[in-house]
């Protein structure tokens, strides 16, 4: 049995659009054990992405809790969320969300900027997660100099630089072709099973989450442990 | 220190609006020099204007005159250490065109009295052995080519000469100079007793008195006694501080300070709008990148902080080319052909213009700053 690293208990999060309520998740409950690997699956609208925003401190649950390695997470105010962020959480995003203005060595350093780490150290680190990547051969490259795949991996090398407790990955192949999308799934299984990272992988790529070690599907803001016909 | 490449990065992405926001701003801040050399040159002598130093002039207006025997009643009065008198002669020197002051003195109390124009001790020798002898600042002298020994001839305007010939020569004595920058370079000093004896009217009458006091906290108290003295009889007096009446004079033309003050803050409102709107199409066109940083552990106060260092970087480069520009070419160029006493940029003036600087990299910043310090992670992300 692993040990539980993410423990969502009765989340709820609504939206108000004008005078309509709108439920995007509710009453929903999730654990993730510590180095595990989940798939988070559903239909666009189910909430999937607000989930993984949920868990990563970007937005804050109408009602429930959200704990990571036991840290109340939506009890955190804006400050001590960006400063969590920092420590606990790798973002990896569909469209790898790359500073354009800079290097990709550039661009891993960015999350080493918040840490105390000097100069050399920050590009020793970063050099480090580009050669885990499989990118030492581009680090002085601009995001439009690189291929979808290799932004990608990139945004991975930025996301693991300071060995985050949590990867939290929105759709990573989405904007891949097949190949490209293998590779980068590659990586995230590697990182898994080599480096023990706890992953949230949403997507609604079956291929994407059959990679995973355990997958769950959101329908309609409710959590199912089958695939919904 | 460690988020500038960041931010320098962000400012370059669009070359050409980063240059031409820096190249409005830098234009703004050389017309901002020019000005403040104008104002100095049109003020000239309220900076310098001695604290221990009053004027007194006829109550009406500075062209009536006073009797010269004022200036005995004057130094009588318990404060005053010592006086003097000057007389504005208004002459032309070959054409309208070419205007300098030149006034009528007595040599040795006058630059007693002004010891901030400098003359080397054999031209004032000079200057007292020769009675048609004049003495001319090193501005004017440059401007017009005078050198010692000069014969320069002067037309009347107001004190025509008595005899045949109506045009005053003046043998040039000596070249004074001012002892800082802003002292007055343009004026040609000549002798008193020269001028009475052979003006054609108005003798014995003088166009003001300088008063030096003994003490300047007894300014207010002299003055009032000097005009109490003199009310009631035909040539009433109005005293003031040097510094009032250089004030008052400048502001026959009209009021410089607030001329210049009016066209700098149109001049600068409208560098806010166009630096302003600049630095806020630059944070929304980044409203994505900006949420990434945020998830990526950027706080709101340090999103904040990146744009307001966006902004002051183009502020300060802007700021900086302006007024080290107005440095540069003021010193090399005078646009108004010497019609000014001096023409400088004042230090004060060039300080006040750094502090501008950085205020409107702040006030340029402080809403595009605004808009990243309040924007939420998850609806920037959403957006991308």
């Amino acid at each position: 049995m692993l040990e539980t690293l993410v423990n969502v208990n009765r989340m709820v999060k609504s939206f108000r659009r004008g005078a309509e309520e709108i439920h995007v998740l509710e009453q929903l409950d999730l654990q993730v054990g510590r180095g595990e690997f989940l798939a988070l699956m559903g239909p666009s609208g189910s909430g999937k992405s607000t989930l993984l925003n949920l868990i990563g401190g970007l937005d804050k649950p109408t009602s429930g809790t959200v704990a990571v390695a036991g840290e109340a997470v939506e009890q955190l105010n804006e400050r001590q969320l960006a400063a969590w962020r920092a420590r606990h959480i790798g973002f990896v995003f569909q469209f790898y969300n790359l500073m354009p203005t800079l290097s990709a060595q550039k661009n891993v350093e960015l999350p080493l900027l918040l840490t105390q780490l000097s100069a050399r150290q920050r590009r020793e680190h970063a050099a480090a997660a580009l050669e885990i990547v499989g990118l030492t051969h581009r680090t002085s490259h601009y995001p439009s100099q690189m291929s979808g795949g290799e932004q990608q991996r990139v945004g991975i090398a930025r996301a693991i630089v300071t060995d985050p407790t949590l990867l939290l990955c929105d759709e990573p192949t989405g904007d891949l072709d097949r190949k490209s999308g293998d590779e980068i799934l590659d990586l995230l299984q590697a990182l898994n099973a080599q480096q023990g990272k706890t992953i949230v992988m949403v997507t609604h790529d079956p291929h994407a989450s059959a990679r995973a070690g355990r997958v769950v599907y959101l329908n309609k803001g409710q959590l199912l442990l089958e695939k919904p016909e | 220190m460690k988020f500038l490449p960041l931010v320098w990065r962000n400012l370059w992405r669009r070359k050409l609006r980063t240059l031409l926001t820096i190249l409005s701003i830098a234009v703004a801040f050389l017309l901002y020099g020019y000005l403040a050399a104008i104002r100095a040159g049109m003020e000239t002598g309220v900076t310098v204007a001695g604290q221990d130093r009053l004027i007194v002039r006829h109550k009406v207006s500075i062209i009536q005159l006073l009797p010269v025997s004022y200036l005995e009643r004057i130094r009588q009065v318990p404060g005053v250490k010592e006086v003097i008198h000057s007389t504005w002669f208004g002459g032309v020197y070959q054409e309208p065109k070419n205007f300098f002051p030149q006034i009528p003195v007595n040599p040795e109390e006058y630059l007693r009295m002004y010891p901030e124009f400098r003359l080397p001790e054999e031209q004032k020798k000079a200057w007292l052995a020769t009675r048609t002898g004049a003495i001319v600042g090193k501005k004017t002298a440059l401007k017009y080519g005078f050198k010692i020994g000069d014969r320069i001839p002067i037309q009347p305007t107001i004190w025509r000469r008595s005899g045949a010939t109506p045009v005053w020569e003046f043998d040039l004595v000596g070249i004074y100079e001012g002892a800082d920058k802003a002292a007055d370079e343009s004026q040609l000093f000549f002798r008193y007793d020269y001028f009475d004896e052979a003006r054609s009217e108005g003798r014995g009458q003088v166009g003001w008195y300088v008063v030096r006091l003994t003490d300047p906290g007894l300014s207010e108290e002299v003055a009032k006694k000097i005009d109490a003295d003199f009310s009631n009889s035909p040539w009433e007096t109005k005293a003031e501080s040097e510094k009032a009446f250089v004030q008052s004079f400048a502001k026959q033309v009209g009021d410089i300070g607030a001329i210049v003050r009016a066209i700098l803050t149109a001049v600068f409102f409208t560098i806010l709008l166009i630096a302003g709107n600049t630095m806020a199409q630059a944070v929304r066109e980044r409203t994505g990148e900006i949420g990434v940083l945020k998830a990526l552990g950027f706080s709101n106060a340090l999103a904040m902080l990146l744009v307001l260092m966006e902004s002051m970087m183009v502020a300060v480069a802007g700021g900086g080319v302006g007024l080290g520009l107005a440095w540069t070419l003021i010193r090399l160029w005078d646009p108004t052909g010497g019609a000014l006493p001096v023409f400088y940029f004042p230090v004060n003036d060039l300080l006040i213009g750094v502090a501008l600087t950085l205020l409107l990299g702040l006030a340029t910043g402080f809403f595009p700053a605004l808009i990243a310090l309040r924007l939420r992670v998850a609806e920037a992300l959403r957006r991308l």
